[in-house]
């Protein structure tokens, strides 16, 4: 097996075995979507419009919730230091955990929003058009997330620092998902314009996050 | 060799030929990790350089090294199978390497096999971070404290198991208190705050 394929197993192997993977976000994402209705009150219109951005903001902080970790356990037992003696350089090593991490806790969130949307008075094709966006954004949120993770990896507590450190760099992210999921229920913005820049945030994300937290990875072990 | 802004040690010049070993002592806090870690290209080195002879100019050290540190790179979640595989899967290069099984063996632990990491105890973790150096074969061995929390037939192991490396070739820069049972070892004395 290749060295990152063997890399991407052994992170989906830990994600199932150490509190259960991929349910406890999808539990997480599914109590924030229930407790919305609650607060809010049964108007349906009134879910409905803002439906998109709650499953958004949700998985959002679904997302994020599991990425203090991310470095974290492989540098306190000593992997992350065997890891970079591999023939693999790190910002290949962070970008197979981020993808495996997005495997994990991701595809999940975005395969079960449309039944969440259920919820919040979605219609189908506002419910395909959240599934669509949150497939094109999360990548972009993961990768992110990691640069507040490796900035974070030396710290105990990291998890709320890293929070307020990435949180605000996921603003576009933000935008730019909720308008193309409200815009596949109608409204007067089409699709595809806010869904293509999501797409870029992604591609944008994928491409230097690993050089940044990589760099931050290597300055916290010195 | 720097750590941080202070300077540890300068003027270091050394080599060590295939099959010879290279043992480094001093007091606590006199640079011997740090000194490994640079070795294995963990952190930068302040001035100077390392380079391995017969391989590629641009090949870094640590890609032909065994790196052991005082942790143990062990997965609590996964079995002692998954985690030599693993290690045998992204550090290995070919040649001729053990098996997981065969591994533990070497260190008398061949029936903790498919137990979970985390129910070792911290002597049977230490012996599998050992015998991540036998699931892939890499010529040179940095080893940080290598017999801590071993007992005195985990010990004895360990020096047949490096003894049988420098036979075949290899070479071994150890960090350590105590006598790890290295005939004809080098010595390199770190000194402490009076150097």
């Amino acid at each position: 097996m290749s060295v990152a394929g063997a890399l991407f197993m052994r992170e989906l192997r830990l994600a199932h075995r150490v509190g259960g993977g991929a349910s406890v976000g999808i539990v997480f994402f599914l109590i924030l979507v229930t407790i919305v209705p609650f607060a809010i009150g049964p108007d349906l219109n009134l879910l409905a419009r803002i439906g998109p951005a709650v499953l958004w903001i949700a998985a959002l902080l679904a997302t994020l919730l599991g990425l203090d970790r991310l470095f974290q356990s492989d540098m306190e037992d000593g992997s992350l230091d065997v890891l970079r003696t591999a023939d693999l350089p790190l910002e290949v090593v962070v970008a197979v955990k981020c993808l495996a991490h997005w495997t994990a806790t991701c595809l999940p969130l975005a395969l079960a929003a449309p039944l969440f949307g259920l919820m919040l008075a979605l219609d189908g094709p506002a419910m395909l058009g959240m599934a669509a966006t949150l497939l094109a954004g999360t990548p972009a949120l993961t990768f992110l997330g990691a640069i507040g993770a490796a900035l974070t990896v030396s710290l105990r507590r990291g998890g709320l620092l890293m929070a307020v450190l990435i949180l605000p760099m996921t603003i576009p992210v933000l935008i730019f998902g909720v308008s193309a999921a409200q815009a596949a229920s109608g409204g007067t913005v089409p699709f595809y314009a806010p869904f293509l820049i999501l797409l870029a945030l992604s591609l944008a994300a994928l491409a230097l996050a690993p050089f940044a937290a990589a760099a931050a990875l290597r300055a916290m072990s010195e | 060799m720097a750590r941080g802004e202070r300077l540890l040690a300068g003027g270091l010049s050394f080599d060590v030929r295939a099959g010879e070993a290279l043992t480094i002592t001093g007091p606590n806090g006199a640079g011997k990790s740090t000194f490994l870690r640079m070795l294995a290209g963990l952190l930068p080195v302040a001035r100077g350089r390392i380079t391995l002879e017969g391989a590629e100019a641009d090949t870094p050290v640590a890609a032909q090294a065994h790196y052991l540190g005082h942790l143990n790179a062990l997965k609590p979640a996964l079995s002692v199978r998954e985690n030599l595989a693993f290690w045998a899967d992204t550090l290995g290069q070919g040649g001729a390497a053990l098996s997981p099984a065969a591994a533990l063996a070497a260190f008398g632990l061949a029936h903790v096999l498919d137990v979970p990491g985390g129910y070792l105890s911290t002597g049977q973790k230490r012996r599998v971070a050992l015998a991540r150096l036998l699931v892939a074969q890499r010529p040179l061995w940095l080893l940080d404290e290598p017999s801590a929390g071993l007992d005195a037939g985990a010990q004895a192991q360990l020096s047949a198991v490096m003894g049988r490396h420098l036979a075949a070739g290899g070479m071994i820069v150890a960090a350590t208190h105590v006598p790890l049972g290295l005939d004809g070892a080098v010595e390199i004395h770190l000194g402490g705050d009076a150097a």
